[in-house]
């Protein structure tokens, strides 16, 4: 959120001269009418950036503020309550949800990780009997709505004694995931099949060829996946509701909507807005750190599945 | 790519394994085994209890039908599937439309667009429940938006109360996490070669002209993948309106406005623990995607274009 509206302005004039003198085939190419059309354009996406914005810079501000405020729309409520940020942490057990969500998010993103580039590459590189059809049900099952197998994924998890624990979370991604498996099948596919025939003339085993030659070079694609299965893991709260029941063991999902119900003046709650602002920006600041780390992955990614979907 | 051993072998049938086929089927063993016991075999077991009257509790008891005749005559479930479809109808257009839009403008600013798309994919990242969360009071009575809307003159409805106004309340918060649909016409827009407009335009082609036959057959790929992957998603809408309305303390909308057709599925079969019913619901869901995916993907073919043809 260091990146308000403002930091366009610097932007600007290298941002105009630049587009004017690629687009060879505008009328004027570098004259007066590109400069301003590209200047209004340049106005509108900054526009637009602050609708998208603010509401998070807000979000911020509103964690700061104190209960008699909270409602209140100022960006700036002084003084600024960091207090509230202590008190979150007093009121329920945030740093248990923080520490849960974390070990499932990383194990959910692991697990699927690797499972599915083991099954991606049998099926980018392994000719085998009935890959077709095999193939087939990938992408079929990919269609299916969570919802339908959703009572009965509970049924089994609750017939093998995992209710209220955290395994249901995570551990059904050991099998891999339809979707990554397409993904990552299309990365594999990309690599030269001379490569895996040369390294089987030198003896080299299939699981040597699996981890030690397609893995690194599939590297990006593998931070994909898993950037993506993170943030999946990190914001789900349907999983959390049908599997947990001791707050202890909730994760920061679970645990936010729980302080929603005790705060929210509407629906009946004690008010005391500020700590459900402080712990959204608890549950958000972990992704937005990770989003900037990897933003590369998560845009290369997301084209991805657009153009090959 | 000369045709080893191992494949040549694996043609003729009745023979044991070669050591590709033997691997082959090792490496698959983890989706294998996930896809019979966590996606085949859940819905064998659905459908089946989807005829039950189910509990957890006591074993499930076969009723025949009765599950899906109840669909028929629960008021709640035409509510739900409006509410729903009235969602859908204005989410997946207006996410589509204002994603093209800033797209289109995105081309326009060379180097700036990469700013300008981290900026609006932002958004995206913040989980479900905290973006729930953040819209309680930016859409509450006198909340940010309304304050804007007072801004240009307008005096804002109750978002979060009026029952005439939640579901659109609902698209505006669904609206401000359209990013990815953004990136992927961003994508798409920069592959459309820039010759062409540069020679529909000494055709005399209009801005129009040029949108509609070379921007629009160029990117409709693009375009039928989110149509689907956002009415599909639109369908499901659950983690925001959930935090917003339900749970243990209900607000008003929550009974009507607010209901969608996963929530009351939620409602059915983890509160009330009434699975039988859910899982016939769930079908129902099943049966009604699928039919709309169906008839949008036989749309599709009349102008999804494919370059080089398929």
């Amino acid at each position: 959120m260091t990146v308000g509206p403002g930091t366009t302005a610097p932007g600007v004039p290298v941002a105009v001269e630049r587009s004017s003198a690629r687009s060879l085939a505008r009328s004027d190419p570098g004259g007066l009418r590109s400069r301003i059309s590209s200047a209004l354009y340049l106005v509108a996406l900054a526009a637009a950036t602050f609708i998208f914005i603010f509401p998070l810079v807000w979000l911020v501000s509103a964690s700061l503020k104190s209960r008699s405020t909270v409602y209140n729309m100022e960006l700036f409520a002084d003084p600024l309550q960091f207090q509230n940020y202590l008190r979150v942490f007093e009121i329920a057990p945030v740093g248990s949800w923080l520490y849960n969500s974390v070990i499932v998010s990383l194990l959910a993103a692991g697990t699927v990780t690797i499972s599915s580039a083991l099954v991606a590459f049998a099926f980018a590189y392994f000719r085998f009997p009935f890959r077709g059809p095999l193939f087939g049900l990938v992408l079929a099952s990919m269609m299916l709505p969570g919802a339908v197998t959703m009572i009965p994924n509970f049924l089994i998890w609750n017939g093998l004694g995992q209710l209220n624990t955290l395994t249901p979370l995570w551990a059904g991604n050991l099998f891999a995931s339809a979707f990554y498996i397409f993904l990552l099948r299309q990365f594999f596919l990309g690599l030269p099949r001379e490569l895996f025939e040369a390294a089987r003339v030198d003896g080299a085993s299939y699981p040597r060829m699996w981890w030690s030659i397609a893995m690194p070079l599939t590297r990006a694609a593998l931070i994909v996946v898993f950037v993506f299965e993170l943030k999946a893991s990190w914001t789900d709260i349907m999983k959390p509701l049908i599997f947990l029941r001791d707050t202890a063991l909730f994760t920061l999902p679970l645990g936010l909507k729980t302080l929603v119900d005790r705060f929210n003046q509407t629906a009946g709650g004690q008010g005391e807005f500020q700590y459900v602002m402080a712990a959204s920006v608890v549950i958000t600041v972990p992704m937005i750190v990770v989003f900037f780390l990897a933003q590369r992955y998560f845009v290369e990614g997301i084209a991805t599945t657009g153009s090959k979907g | 790519m000369t045709a080893s051993g191992a494949s040549v072998s694996s043609r003729r049938r009745w023979r044991a394994p070669t050591g590709e086929t033997r691997w082959a089927f090792i490496f698959l063993l983890p989706w294998i085994f996930g896809f019979v016991v966590f996606t085949a075999g859940p819905m064998i077991y659905s459908l089946y209890i989807s005829f039950t009257e189910y509990n957890v509790i006591r074993p499930p008891e076969f009723v025949g039908l009765e599950n899906y005749q109840a669909l028929t005559t629960d008021r709640r479930i035409p509510l739900a599937l409006t509410n729903t479809a009235f969602y859908a109808a204005l989410n997946v257009p207006l996410t589509m439309i204002i994603s093209l839009f800033l797209a289109m403008m995105l081309l326009r600013v060379g180097r700036a667009a990469g700013f300008f798309r981290t900026a609006f994919y932002l958004p995206t990242v913040t989980p479900a429940v905290a973006v729930g969360t953040l819209f309680l009071l930016l859409l509450s009575g006198n909340g940010l938006l309304n304050q804007a809307l007072g801004m240009i003159g307008i005096r804002g409805p109750i978002w979060l109360a009026d029952p005439a106004y939640v579901k659109q309340g609902i698209v505006i918060m669904s609206l401000w996490t359209l990013g990815s649909t953004v990136i992927i016409y961003f994508a798409a827009l920069r592959n459309v070669p820039v010759e062409l407009y540069e020679a529909a335009r000494i055709d005399g082609a209009n801005a129009w002209q040029q949108f509609r036959n070379i921007t629009v057959p160029f990117i409709s790929g693009a375009l039928f993948f989110t149509l689907i992957v956002n009415t599909i998603a639109s369908l499901q809408i659950f983690a925001e309106v959930f935090t917003m309305f339900f749970g243990l303390t209900q607000s008003g909308p929550a009974q009507s406005s607010a209901l969608f057709y996963v929530i009351y599925l939620f409602q059915r079969a983890f509160e009330d623990l009434d699975l039988g019913y859910a899982s016939a619901m769930a079908w129902l869901l099943f049966l009604i995607i699928l039919a709309i995916t169906a008839i949008q993907i036989r749309f599709s073919r009349r102008f999804v274009y494919y370059e080089g043809g398929r």
